[in-house]
């Protein structure tokens, strides 16, 4: 029977359904995953953001992961207990972003503040000559952007 | 284990979510700008999400109806929004004022709630509280520059966007006789403490953008009171009626 670990590792080939560049794992939405003595895996997700219509897919996509990796019976649950934010995206997560051409959100400490937005660096001449647009995009995550150096619109994937 | 006045509570500010999400979705095509557009429609369909989880916590916690029945099914007099988010869109300063005034409240709410001793909601207070500064640093944004960077007619309209919001306001704050239960049991410190923050938050903006903030005290509150208690507009019917007509057709239909 798979591990922990080895669910883990399987569940890194679940992507965004948006964003297919980024991992579940890598996106920070799954926060918990342990075998009870039954053996029935217990996956814990938490929504990018509250509204955002394709988590019940994404929970569907890790029912299915498991049922592949031998388990046909599984917990999978969203909470709010370990609530997202985008410091949980890993290092190869923010690679990922910007490999589809969204500018990556910078990592914090303690209040963000918004004005960071104003110069969000671009995502294809690494430019920090930029402007916001919106602070709202084509999805909830996204937020529109230009970029005064190689004259390019770009999206950003909001800092939350 | 307070669990009238919790519920009481969270229906009002998944009325409040519900109501204005409707309202500003009704943006959607229609913007000044296609970033307003898709600014307003964002909102809409984040405080979607705001209501459906409140609704969620209703029902897990208390056996209250599913979020979809919660929405679709009740006549006004069940609702308990305030009579603000009632309003028709009217012109974009009216909306964006509207907008600026409801999200400073939302954000100076779920600040409160973060600590509540109720848990379930304050652990969705941190969630929410990501997405409202998203929110109200866009209608900051705009009320600042059409009120302070903008013309003399921009100026002007938002000017009258706050005369004709600002009373509208007031009614978030309708005191609640479960106030004192909830301030005790410290779920919620209560609506008169809110009602002192939010202004503290606003008056900043409102100056900045060069306008008036009508004075509280010449206001008669109670005129825009009632939609706590199940009173409103004549403007919250029809809007039902048109939110609901699909699930009243068919409410296994999908869409």
């Amino acid at each position: 029977m798979p591990t922990v670990n080895e669910i883990w590792e399987a569940l890194k080939s679940v992507k965004d359904p948006e964003i297919p560049t980024i991992s579940l794992v890598d996106l920070g939405v799954i926060t918990a995953v342990s075998l009870d003595d039954a053996g029935i895996p217990h996956v814990r997700m938490t929504p990018t953001f509250v509204g955002c219509p394709a988590m019940d897919f994404m929970q569907q996509q890790v029912r299915e992961r498991l049922a592949q990796l031998g388990f046909p019976h599984s917990d999978v649950q969203m909470t709010f207990e370990d609530e997202w934010n985008t410091n949980k995206i890993t290092e190869e997560g923010l690679r990922a972003l910007n490999q589809h051409g969204l500018a990556p959100p910078p990592r914090y400490e303690g209040v963000l503040e918004l004005e960071v937005l104003n110069n969000t660096p671009c995502p294809y001449c690494k430019s920090h000559n930029t402007t916001l647009h919106s602070p709202f995009g084509p999805t909830l995550c996204r937020s529109l952007h230009y970029c005064n150096n190689c004259r390019q619109a770009f999206e950003g994937f909001k800092p939350v | 284990m307070n669990e009238a006045a919790i519920n009481n509570l969270i229906t009002q500010f998944a009325d409040d979510a519900l109501i204005i999400a409707h309202r500003n979705s009704e943006w959607t095509g229609l913007g000044p700008l296609l970033e307003e557009d898709i600014a307003f429609s964002s909102i809409a369909q984040d405080k979607l999400g705001h209501a459906q989880a409140l609704y969620n916590i209703l029902h897990t916690n208390f056996g209250g109806p599913s979020p979809d029945a919660g929405a679709f099914t009740r006549d006004e007099s069940q609702f308990r929004c305030c009579h603000l988010v009632e309003l028709p869109i009217g012109d974009y300063a009216f909306s964006l004022m509207r907008h600026f005034l409801y999200d400073a409240a939302e954000w100076v709410r779920y600040e409160a709630l973060e600590s509540s001793t109720f848990v379930p909601l304050a652990q969705l207070a941190r969630k929410i509280k990501g997405e409202i500064k998203y929110h109200l640093f866009h209608a900051k944004t705009w009320v600042v520059q059409l009120g302070a960077q903008g013309n003399e007619e921009s100026h002007a309209r938002m000017q009258s966007a706050l005369n004709e919001t600002f009373a509208l306001a007031l009614g978030m704050f309708e005191p609640s006789e479960f106030d004192g239960e909830l301030a005790a049991a410290g779920i919620y410190p209560g609506e008169q403490q809110v009602q002192q923050r939010w202004l503290e938050l606003i008056a900043p903006v409102i100056e900045q953008a060069t306008l008036q903030l009508p004075s509280v005290e010449e206001i008669d509150r109670s005129a825009s009171y009632g939609g706590r208690k199940g009173y409103h507009t004549e403007h919250l019917q029809p809007m039902l009626n048109e939110m609901t007509e699909v699930y009243r057709i068919d409410p296994t239909a999908e869409w």
